[in-house]
């Protein structure tokens, strides 16, 4: 199949081709990766790609696939609205 | 190994500087960083570029820098999109004495060549209609202020810079500067000792220790900042938003999400660089009284950066009396992603000691020696 029609990255539209046209250049890790082409940014947060490019690095560079880092994980679990924390915080008080 | 320069730090200052040198001819610069690309604050900045300052150094540094994103694509050749968007940057007041202080910053600016304007209530309701006009007493807008994106921008100076022959190593943290008789002599780093006379502090949050290994005390600080990210939605906001009074500034990127950010008053000063709830908390009920209609949108992530704050919030950009051939570009106080190409032009000047294209003298570190009383910069988030 071709890497142009494989998605890696569903929440921000991003294929196994523009990931391994940014690994020829030499960006072969995922907070680099990350911050050029935006995957682990969208509302998943890298649930879906991170596992998947971990295991595309680990092939790129030859590497055992647990030598690969993945993504910092951050806050929020999952997507609350704005209006919700500040009803929220303004209760406690 | 041996080097002429050597850079430390790859955010956006320690690649201008790499840049500027390597595009007047220097050869052998040398680049470490103790992580990846853009890894410390610049990574983690709020992607705002405003040249709406208090102070003079802090206008001329903006303004010259905004002239350079203008044409950065070209000028350093970068096929990618640098997302760079002048939309402006719209200050609210909220009180009669920041409203008076706003008058004085725009005469300043105007001064200066900078197209910033007072505005009334009305006008700045019809430049961001979700505004909450109740809250605010006048407003400043500059509009070619505006949104770059942070990493592609650096991306740009670095392949820029590596394409005019600078070696980069990362994962390179630097351990020691060692110095015999005010002179540099080698740097080491995890892997490296590099032999070289001249050495860059472009450290960002950890300027501090690199000036204390060479033996010169620079008078910064980290604190941690914290921002958050919204989902993307079509776009309802064109420029950046932004209040001292109220602690908040939040723009709309071309990606549709959301970004912004405050500061908290009692952060230590450290290298923290973790998300707290309390963040969340504060931010989401200023967020939801300022602009009450992005309270509908679901927070996605947060996260923390350094700024390095020096005693007059602005940068410290020169040489060091203490040490021949150390070079500072530290202490930017949350600024120095939209500071950088002035950065890189004005000290690669002074360290091939060429004329400066704007007196920098009041950037120099011996400043905090000489006066007592400083220009301080008040319009800082």
């Amino acid at each position: 199949m071709n890497k142009r029609d494989i998605i890696i990255c569903r929440c921000e539209d991003v294929t196994l081709q523009d990931i391994h046209n940014l690994m020829d250049k030499g960006y072969t890790s995922f907070e680099e990766l990350k911050r050029l082409l935006r995957i682990g940014m969208g509302p998943c947060q890298g649930n879906t790609c991170g596992q998947l490019v971990q295991r595309e690095i680990s092939k790129y560079l030859k590497v055992k696939l647990e030598a690969v880092k993945i993504q910092k994980v951050r806050p929020l679990t999952t997507g609350v609205k704005l209006n919700s924390i500040n009803e929220g915080a303004r209760d406690e008080s | 190994m041996k080097a002429n320069y050597v850079i430390i730090g790859a955010g956006i200052s320690g690649c201008s500087i790499a840049y500027n040198l390597a595009k007047k001819g220097v050869k052998d610069i040398v680049v470490l960083d103790k992580s990846y690309l853009t890894s410390g604050s610049t990574g983690r900045c709020g992607a705002g570029i405003r040249q709406q300052w208090g102070t003079k150094m802090n206008c001329l540094l903006a303004k010259g820098s905004i002239e350079f994103f203008e044409k950065a694509k070209d000028t350093l050749e970068y096929e990618g999109d640098i997302e760079f968007k002048q939309e402006g940057y719209l200050i609210i007041s909220t009180t009669f004495e920041e409203d008076e202080q706003f008058e004085k910053n725009v005469e300043l600016q105007q001064s200066l060549g900078i197209p910033a304007r007072k505005i009334s209530k009305e006008e700045a309701k019809e430049i961001v209609p979700h505004l909450n006009t109740q809250i605010i007493k006048g407003a400043t807008f500059c509009p070619t202020d505006g949104h770059l994106n942070p990493f592609r921008m650096t991306d740009a100076y670095y392949r820029a810079a590596k394409r005019l022959g600078v070696k980069f190593y990362f994962n390179e943290e630097v351990k020691d500067i060692m110095v015999h008789e005010n002179k540099i002599e080698k740097v080491i780093s995890s892997n490296l000792e590099i032999y070289t006379n001249h050495v860059v502090n472009a450290a960002g949050g950890y300027a501090k220790e690199i000036g204390d290994m060479a033996g010169v005390d620079i008078p910064v600080y980290a604190e941690n900042h914290q921002i958050l990210v919204t989902e993307p939605i079509e776009k309802i906001q064109s420029p950046m938003v932004m209040s001292f009074s109220k602690n908040i500034y939040c723009q709309q990127v071309p990606h549709g999400s959301f970004i912004m950010g405050r500061s908290d008053p009692s952060v230590a000063h450290n290298h923290c660089i973790e998300s707290s709830w309390q963040f969340l908390d504060e931010m989401a009920k200023t967020v939801c009284e300022v602009l009450p209609l992005v309270g509908k949108l679901r927070v996605v992530r947060q996260w923390g950066g350094s700024y390095t704050m020096s005693p007059d919030r602005q940068p410290i950009i020169g040489d060091t009396e203490a040490l021949e051939g150390f070079y500072l570009a530290c202490g930017f106080s949350g600024h120095g992603f939209m500071f950088a190409p002035m950065t890189g032009l004005l000290l690669s000047e002074i360290m091939l000691k060429e004329p400066s294209t704007i007196d920098i003298s009041d950037l120099h570190i011996s400043r905090f020696k000489n006066k007592q009383v400083f220009t301080y910069e008040k319009s800082v988030v």
